[in-house]
């Protein structure tokens, strides 16, 4: 049995009325022939309505799995275990109970949770039009009327920013530049206005100016609508500027969570601090060099019950964390971190 | 037209992680040749394919002495029905292999002769016999065959309208059929490479010209084509003109598809960074061509040349029995499927069919061979 | 489109013109030609031929003339129907005609056979990849890929015939060769016509198989079909609204190799199996030197298969709107 990182939230803005999705203990794995991946190992976190939770970490870390847990379309050979309660007009779905084919799922897919995903030049048919992939996420929510579904479709994409959105909304997505098509991926997102929005590194492929852009849009989008959105991002940056909360990723696993300026600006994982130091701007104490991370995230096949940064971590010591995977330990109010350096004092 | 299209990298989601899985965890120290065979290895269909292919080339090579007759030498029984081999004699004892006499009896009913077993004389067969002489590659003079029944037959696969053994005139065809596959896509080979390689290394205009050739030999249907090529060859030729002629009209159709994979593995290949480091370094392009961009397309051109093989093995075979390719006397399985052109020669003398099976055999072996290179080959199959 | 439409149609029209001149030019490389032959034939007739009735014929037979005059005239004969005569005497329209609706229909039954099988079961094999269904798919169209249609042709010939006492050689039973249209002629047809199906789409079969599969695994791990799910299109109608199109975009571009190599498949197995198309003529054209008859079935057969490559990227750019609108752009 693994110690699960005991993840609370800050309880201060928010209300248990808020309260959208509860993931409990959630594990996604993946039977290679090499052995099991566990991409993600048991993590748990809440997401609330009219907040913005951030997800950071490595390339790697299990960021994207996560998002594709809590719809239940992880592809083929992933199994999804864990609780992921979703409450809605004071009623409860397990989602992680779900069977991913059924109806239920399908119900709430792209309807009450929609996803934004990171390559916008892949993640469209090219056969088909713009138009044609927005209405569909209409039809399939049994919406029916076509005239309804193509207005909507102009409205989001005049919304969100798309000029000519009713003749661009017969255009085919390879005739738009990369920003316009992952406006019109927000487009889409929106066609049923979700209660929770997952973005998973919408601006990774883009240029500087279009991120700011596009954040804008999410964080006006969010404002606007009063849902709840999952930033994943390795951009802190951008996840300084949108999120509320903030959790980081490490392997699979949740090492860090707190609110934004918790986490940002008194870190205490030292993966976090780690992170922090490798991006410019963010330099845990101002005049220290920029350090990228020595090693790599690696792949978590069979990986034994340990810290999974000890291999990387510069704070490394054989006599603290010999140990299984530390418990996570509230450091202060609403802040955790799973690192023996705490365990050990508490 | 389609071929950057096709070489643009996109690895999927679930492989891309595969593969960084492998390489990352597994193979982290193994040379790509390693590597391959490693893959390789694991795919024992394919290993055994690889083994009873070395078997055939080995046989191909030497067959004068595995075949207890000559190709050509009659044996005196017409259409003879496959030699039956005994081991136990009337008595029911064992006595290790041996064949029986055949006399020729005349039927009384239809008034033909027929072969009959003359059960009062047995001809043991015998291992490293001596039998008819003849020279192996011109060189070596020797009497040796590696079985026989001395004044006895001993017709594996029966004989055919002029009495001569079918099993040793399949042995014989091989060296034939068998070499006409390697040296046909030796020679598609060196013109693929030239032609794709300059079309791929220096592109602009002479790719043009190139990729415009390769797509018009290409829309020909081959076969109607070769046939055509192989009527013009003059029916007084020598046996050895005939073979090179045959061979190289077929290269002249397959080398495009060779052409095609040099030419976008090349475009493909000119593109990275180990490429440009070492032209930004002044190397030449001969230098160039010897030192990066051969060893990187290696594995690919051993995997294409292995599906080529195959393919040309059957346009010679094709060919010859339709009677354009190679003919009497020379021997090639072709040569030999000319005599089950017909139904009635089939049903009457099933045994004509041999050949046949042992052209699928091959292709199958090589078939196997190919699959399994590629998936060795491919990282990310 | 309509750009796109007309270039194309260009470089076929040179592609033909190269292809053509191709042929006739390699035709005539035997030396000696008709009139020698018909000489020699008249003297072993013991004819005495003399040299100015040799000069006649030639000028008859317009063989004094350039190479290049001589392919024009022959194109122009092609253009407007009259393809010369066949050394046997007969014209070479009627030799032609005789066959070429078998020809062609032959070749597209084997096409239509070769999608029916090959995309269906493509599609299953990628949809249930590793299953044991999968696993058959796999191996057999392996062994369709890898068999020679016309050696498959010969053995189930004899199999036939062995186990059936069937003869399943032609088109037709004797009795029914020439006899009128009915109802059992046409049951006799069925009959013949399935095993030539069978040897002639087995090969393609199998290859499509396996391209339809490693083609749709290929668009199935792509990003738009997590997109689409994410959505909530139901995985049923997803597959058929997004990769199962977008796979058989090169599936129908493939036509134009399939097609040809139905077409010269054909050759060899309808020897085999004494089928009535073009194949055997032109074996017997080439072998006896009939170079009228010869030349235009394989012009025609040429003409076929650059109609099939036609076909398929037109039909490609229908069907693929990148292609359309980056070609017609121009
Ligand atoms: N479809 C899949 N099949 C196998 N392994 C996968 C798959 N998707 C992700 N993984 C593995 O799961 C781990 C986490 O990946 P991912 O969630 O994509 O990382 P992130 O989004 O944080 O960059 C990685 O080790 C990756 O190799
Ligand atoms: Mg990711």
């Amino acid at each position: 049995m693994i110690p699960q990182p005991q993840v609370r939230h800050d309880q201060a803005p928010v209300t248990e009325s808020d309260l959208l999705l509860q993931v409990r203990d959630l594990r996604t794995y993946f039977r290679l022939d090499e052995g099991m991946l566990k991409a993600v190992d048991g993590i748990s976190f809440n997401v609330y309505r009219n907040r913005v939770l951030g997800m950071v970490g490595e390339s790697g870390c299990g960021k994207s799995v996560t998002a594709q847990s809590i719809l239940q379309i992880v592809p083929k050979p992933g199994v999804v275990q864990g609780e992921m309660l979703w409450h809605r007009d004071g009623q409860t779905v397990d989602i992680g109970g779900l069977d991913p084919e059924s109806e239920e799922m399908r119900a709430i897919r792209g309807n009450e949770i929609a996803m934004i995903f990171q390559e916008p030049m892949t993640a469209f048919s090219p056969v088909h039009t713009v138009g044609n992939q927005l209405m569909e996420a209409y039809f399939v929510h049994g919406k029916l009327d076509e005239a309804e579904a193509r207005a909507r479709a102009v409205e989001l994409l005049d919304l969100v920013g798309i000029p000519a959105a009713d003749r661009r909304v017969d255009e085919y997505t390879f005739q738009l530049s990369g920003g316009m098509r992952q406006r019109a991926m927000i487009a889409m997102a929106m066609m049923n206005r979700p209660r929770m929005l997952i973005a998973d590194e919408p601006t990774t492929a883009l240029d500087v100016t279009i991120q700011a852009q596009i954040l804008r849009l999410i964080r006006r989008l969010q404002a606007e609508t009063g849902a709840a959105v999952l930033f994943i991002s390795h951009n802190l940056g951008a996840v300084a500027n949108l999120a509320n909360d903030v959790a980081v990723m490490y392997r699979g696993k949740i090492v860090e969570f707190g609110t934004v300026r918790q986490v940002l600006k008194n870190p205490q994982h030292p993966y976090t601090v780690a992170l922090l130091q490798s991006i410019p701007g963010f330099g845990y104490r101002r005049g220290d060099r920029l350090q990228s991370i020595r090693g790599s995230v690696g792949v978590p096949i069979d990986p034994p019950d340990e810290c999974p940064f000890r291999g990387r971590c510069d704070r490394f010591d054989p006599a603290l964390c010999g140990g299984s995977m530390p418990a996570s330990v509230e450091v202060e109010p609403g802040h955790q971190v799973a690192c023996v350096l705490y365990e050990a004092r508490s | 037209m389609s071929d950057e299209r096709k070489s643009s990298p996109s690895p999927t989601l679930a492989r891309r992680k595969k593969d960084e899985l492998t390489a990352e965890e597994r193979f982290f120290a193994a040379s790509q040749w390693e590597l391959m065979w490693r893959k390789f290895r694991k795919h024992k269909l394919a290993l055994a394919s690889g083994v009873v292919l070395i078997f055939l080339y080995a046989i191909a090579v030497t067959f004068e002495f595995w075949a207890p007759y000559g190709p050509i030498s009659e044996q005196g029984l017409i259409n003879m029905r496959p030699t039956r081999i005994h081991f136990r004699n009337e008595e029911g004892k064992f006595v290790g292999p041996f064949v029986y006499g055949i006399e020729q009896v005349v039927d009384m009913e239809t008034f033909k002769r027929v072969p009959v077993e003359d059960k009062d004389v047995t001809y043991p067969i015998r291992f490293f016999v001596h039998a008819e002489p003849y020279k192996l590659w011109g060189l070596f003079e020797t009497d040796r065959h590696f079985f026989g029944a001395g004044e006895g037959k001993v017709l594996l696969v029966g004989t055919d309208e002029l009495g001569r053994d079918l099993f040793s005139r399949i042995l014989a065809g091989s060296r034939i059929s068998l070499s006409v596959g390697v040296v046909g896509v030796a020679i598609s080979l060196v013109l693929g490479s030239f032609f794709g390689g300059i079309a791929g290394y220096y592109g602009s205009w002479a790719d043009l010209i190139i990729s415009r050739a390769i797509e018009f030999i290409g829309s020909i249907p081959n076969l109607p084509l070769w046939m055509l090529l192989a009527s013009i060859i003059p029916l007084d030729w020598p046996v050895v003109r005939v073979y090179f002629m045959t061979t190289i009209i077929i290269s002249l159709l397959t080398w495009v598809g060779l052409a095609r994979v040099v030419r976008s593995l090349l475009l493909q290949l000119r593109t990275m960074d180990y490429v440009k480091a070492a032209q930004l370094a002044g190397a030449s392009d001969m230098r160039l061509i010897i030192d990066h961009l051969l060893p990187g397309m290696l594995s690919y051109l051993i995997v294409q040349v292995t599906i080529a093989i195959p393919n040309t093995i059957l346009a010679e075979t094709a060919l010859s029995f339709l009677g354009l390719g190679m003919r009497p006397p020379a021997v090639s399985w072709g040569v030999l499927l000319r005599a089950a052109q017909n139904v009635q020669n089939i049903v009457l003398r099933p045994w004509m069919l041999a050949p046949a099976i042992v052209v699928i055999v091959t292709i199958f072996v090589f078939n196997f061979v190919g699959d399994g290179l590629r998936d060795a080959a491919d990282p990310y199959k | 489109m309509i750009n796109y439409l007309i270039r194309r149609l260009g470089t076929t029209l040179i592609t033909v013109l190269v292809l053509s001149y191709t042929i006739f030019a390699i035709v005539q490389i035997p030396p000696g030609d008709a009139v020698d032959r018909q000489v020699r034939l008249r003297q072993t007739q013991g004819d005495v031929v003399t040299r100015e009735e040799i000069e006649t014929l030639r000028a008859q037979y317009g063989l004094d003339r350039p190479i290049l005059v001589r392919y024009y005239q022959w194109i122009r004969g092609f253009l407007v129907g009259d393809l010369g005569r066949s050394t046997s005497g007969r014209r070479v329209n009627d030799l032609i005609a005789e066959r070429l609706p078998q020809t062609v229909a032959l070749a597209v039954a084997g096409l239509i056979i070769t999608y029916a099988i090959g995309i269906p079961v493509g599609i299953y094999s990628a949809t249930h990849q590793y299953s044991a269904g999968d696993y058959i798919a796999n191996s057999i169209s392996f062994i369709g890929m890898s068999v020679p249609g016309f050696l498959i042709g010969i053995i189930l010939l004899y199999l036939f015939y062995k186990w059936f006492g069937l003869s399943i050689g032609g088109f037709f039973s004797v009795e029914y060769k020439s006899a009128p249209w009915s109802w059992a002629r046409l049951q006799d047809l069925i009959n013949h016509l399935w095993v030539p199906l069978f040897v002639v789409a087995v090969g393609s079969t199998g290859g499509l198989i396996r391209t339809m599969r490693a083609t749709l695994l290929d668009e199935l791990s792509k990003q738009y079909v997590m997109t689409a799910r994410a959505k909530g299109v139901p995985m049923r109608k997803l597959l058929l609204k997004y990769p199962v199109r977008l796979a058989l975009n090169p599936i129908i571009a493939s036509i134009g190799h399939i097609f040809p190599y139905l077409l010269s498949g054909q050759v060899v197995i309808a020897i085999v199996l004494n089928l009535p198309v073009l194949g055997p003529l032109l074996n017997t054209a080439l072998t006896n030197e009939d170079i009228a008859l010869s030349s235009s079935i394989l012009l025609i057969q040429s003409l076929l298969a650059v109609f099939g490559t036609v076909v398929s990227d037109v039909l490609l750019a229908v069907l693929d709107p990148r292609i359309r609108f980056e070609r017609g752009a121009h």
